[in-house]
C-alpha cells in the first residue's frame, strides 16, 4: 500500500514539474535573505504600533522599543548569562554526544547491549527530561551547575544515539562484500566503511541535540540552583514584574539557541556533502 | 594447456548452492565442475537468474557452496581470498561516494599497506589505463555510470591479481566504450598473465573475449556446455576480429548451445 502512495506521489510530482514554466528561476540568495528581513521589520513595526496604541497592557506584551532599551542597558549581563547557560548546554551536548556515539557503537557490536539499551532510550525519549531538574538540582547541591549539564547531556544523548545507531546499519552490501574480498580486518572495515557511512546520520543527531541541549540547560534553571543564567534571569525578571527585561532575556535565549543550531547545521552540511 | 607444475587458477568440483528463503529453498547452482587454467579467459553466459553471480561469489569466497569444493591456485577459496589472489569487479560499481576517483582506486593499496609514493604512482597508471585522466579528482556522483564502472575495474586491477573476477563489468557502458574496454581488458590480461572469469549477457562480448565460453542453464543453475573459441589466443585479438567470419561462426556456436539448453530458452541474453 505504501508503495502505491509513493508512486502516486512521484507521479503527481512529475506532473507538477511538467506543468511548471519552462524556465524555473531559483530565488537568488539576496531575495532569500531579504524576504524574511522585510517580514520581520513589518511585524516589529505593527507590534510597536499595537503596543503604543494602549490596546494591550504592557505586562502582556511590552513594545519592541522597550525591549530594545532593556537589551541596550543589560547587554553585558545578558552576554555573561548567555555564556553561563551556553557553557552548560555545550558541556551537556559534548558529553551526550560522546556517550550517545559510544553507546550506539556498543549496541551495533553486541546484540545484548542493543537489547539492554533499547528500552532505556525509549524511556528517555518519552520522558520530558527537564522534569528531572528539581531532583538533580537537589542531588548535586544548590550551588553546582552539574545537574543542569547532566540534564542537557541526557537530552542530547537521545537523538545522537538513535541517529548513530541507524547510521551504523546503513552499510551497503556491496561495500561489505568489497571489504571481505580485500580481507580487510574488522577495524579497517569499520574505519573505511561503517563509520564513514554512519557519520552523516550522527551529525543529523547532533543538530537535533544542539537545540535540545540549549532548551534543557535553560529550562533546568527555572527549578532553582545557582543564579546568573538566562533561564534564572528570565524567571526573576518576570517575578519582579520587569516584563520588558524578561523579554530581553528571552531574545538572548533565542539568539543562543540559534547559534548552537546554525553551527551544528553547518557541520552537518559539510559532512553530508558526499554520501 | 596447463603446465603441470602450476596449479589451475580455479578448480570447482561438484559445487551446489541452495539458498533458503522465506518462500522455500532456491537451488541456485547444481553440480558445477569447472577448471580455469592460469592466464585463461573464461566467460559465464546464461539467462538471468541461472547462478552466474552466485558462482563468481563462491569462487571469491563471498558465499560458500552448500556442497562441493572450490580451489583457487591450489588452495581453498578461503585461503586464496586471505592471500589476495584475485581482484574483483561487481555488477554494481560499489565505489565509496566520499572518495575521489583516485581515492577509490587507491583503496585496496591502502588497506594492504602499500606506501604513499608507490601508491600514487600506481594509481596514476591505472587512471590513465581506464582513460579517466581528466576526472581523477572527481567524486563518483560526478561521473556517468560507465565511468564509475571503469573506476571499479581500475580498482580491481590495482594489485595486478593473477585472477580477475568480473560480474558484467561492461553492462553499463555504451557500445563504443564497451568495445574499447574489451580490447583493453584483453591487453591487460595478456600483460599481467591473469586468468579471468567474466560474467556477461552478451554473446559477441563472450566470444570476443574468451578462450572458452561456459554456457549455463537455469533452475537449477548448471553448466549446459563449454564452447572453446577457435579464434587464436585471446591475447592476440584485435578489433578487426569482430568482422571476421570465424567470429560469427563462434557466435552461432554459442547461440546454439544456449538454445539447446533445457528450459524455455535464452531469455535475458543479448544477441547484439
Ligand atoms: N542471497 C540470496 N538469497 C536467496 N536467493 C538468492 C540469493 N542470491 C541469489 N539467489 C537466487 O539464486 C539464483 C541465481 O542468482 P544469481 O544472482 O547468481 O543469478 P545471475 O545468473 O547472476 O543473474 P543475472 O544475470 O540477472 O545477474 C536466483 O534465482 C536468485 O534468486
Ligand atoms: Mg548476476
Amino acid at each position: 500500500m505504501s508503495r502505491v502512495t509513493t508512486s502516486r506521489a512521484v507521479a503527481s510530482r512529475a506532473t507538477a514539474s511538467r506543468n511548471a514554466p519552462a524556465v524555473e528561476r531559483a530565488p537568488s540568495s539576496a531575495e532569500r535573505v531579504l524576504a524574511p528581513v522585510i517580514l520581520g521589520v513589518v511585524v516589529i513595526v505593527l507590534w510597536q504600533l499595537l503596543a503604543g496604541s494602549g490596546l494591550i497592557e504592557a505586562y502582556l506584551l511590552p513594545s519592541p522599543a522597550a525591549i530594545g532599551e532593556e537589551i541596550a542597558q543589560f547587554a553585558p549581563s545578558m552576554a555573561s548569562a548567555a555564556g553561563l547557560t551556553g557553557l552548560n548546554a555545550l558541556i551537556g551536548l559534548l558529553a551526550g554526544t560522546i556517550v550517545g556515539i559510544v553507546a550506539a557503537l556498543l549496541a551495533s557490536a553486541a546484540r545484548i547491549v542493543d537489547g539492554m539499551l533499547a528500552p532505556i532510550v525509549a524511556a528517555l525519549a518519552v520522558v520530558p527530561i527537564v522534569a528531572l531538574a528539581p531532583v538533580l538540582n537537589t542531588a548535586f547541591g544548590a550551588d553546582a551547575q552539574t545537574g543542569r549539564q547532566l540534564i542537557a547531556a541526557l537530552a542530547a544523548f537521545v537523538p545522537v544515539f538513535i541517529n548513530t545507531a541507524r547510521g551504523l546499519r546503513q552499510t551497503r552490501p556491496v561495500h561489505r562484500d568489497l571489504m571481505r574480498a580485500y580481507a580487510a580486518t574488522p577495524w579497517q572495515a569499520m574505519r573505511t566503511i561503517t563509520l564513514r557511512t554512519a557519520a552523516p546520520f550522527t551529525f543529523t543527531g547532533i543538530r537535533l541535540a544542539s537545540s535540545l541541549a540549549v532548551i534543557s540547560a535553560l529550562v533546568a534553571e527555572y527549578f532553582g540552583g545557582p543564579r546568573g543564567g538566562l533561564g534564572g534571569l528570565i524567571s526573576t525578571s518576570a517575578a519582579s514584574s520587569a516584563y520588558a527585561r524578561a523579554w530581553a532575556y528571552v531574545v538572548a535565549a533565542i539568539v543562543l539557541g540559534l547559534a548552537f543550531y546554525l553551527v551544528a547545521l553547518a557541520i552537518e552540511r559539510a559532512v553530508a556533502r558526499r554520501t | 594447456m596447463t603446465p603441470t607444475s602450476t596449479p589451475t587458477a580455479v578448480s570447482a568440483r561438484g559445487v551446489d548452492k541452495t539458498f533458503s528463503t522465506k518462500q522455500g529453498e532456491v537451488v541456485a547452482l547444481s553440480g558445477i565442475d569447472l577448471d580455469v587454467a592460469p592466464g585463461e579467459f573464461i566467460s559465464l553466459i546464461g539467462p538471468s537468474g541461472c547462478g552466474k553471480s552466485t558462482l563468481l561469489r563462491i569462487i571469491a569466497d563471498l558465499d560458500s557452496p552448500s556442497s562441493g569444493t572450490v580451489e583457487v591456485f591450489g588452495t581453498s577459496a578461503h585461503q586464496a581470498r586471505l592471500d589476495q589472489r584475485y581482484g574483483i569487479a561487481f555488477q554494481q560499481a560499489g565505489l565509496l561516494p566520499w572518495r575521489t576517483v583516485t581515492g577509490n582506486i587507491a583503496l585496496p593499496l591502502e588497506l594492504h599497506g602499500v606506501g604513499p609514493a608507490e601508491r600514487a604512482a600506481r594509481v596514476d597508471e591505472l587512471v590513465a589505463l581506464v582513460g579517466l585522466g581528466d576526472f581523477a579528482q572527481k567524486f563518483p556522483d560526478q561521473l556517468s555510470g560507465g565511468m564509475q564502472q571503469r573506476v571499479a575495474i581500475a580498482r580491481a586491477l590495482a594489485e595486478k591479481p593473477a585472477l580477475l573476477l568480473m560480474d558484467e563489468p561492461f553492462g553499463a557502458l555504451d557500445e563504443m566504450t564497451r568495445e574499447y574496454m574489451q580490447t583493453e581488458l584483453l591487453r591487460i590480461a595478456a600483460e599481467t598473465g591473469a586468468a579471468v572469469v567474466f560474467v556477461t549477457h552478451s554473446i559477441p562480448e563472450a566470444v570476443y573475449l574468451s578462450d572458452r565460453v561456459v554456457v549455463m542453464s537455469p533452475r537449477p543453475g548448471r553448466i549446459a556446455d563449454i564452447v572453446p573459441m577457435r579464434l587464436g589466443r585471446a591475447a592476440d585479438r584485435a578489433d578487426d576480429l569482430r568482422e571476421d567470419g570465424a567470429f560469427f561462426e563462434m557466435i552461432t556456436a554459442v547461440r546454439e548451445a544456449l538454445h539447446g539448453a533445457p528450459v524455455t530458452g535464452p531469455r535475458g541474453v543479448e544477441t547484439r
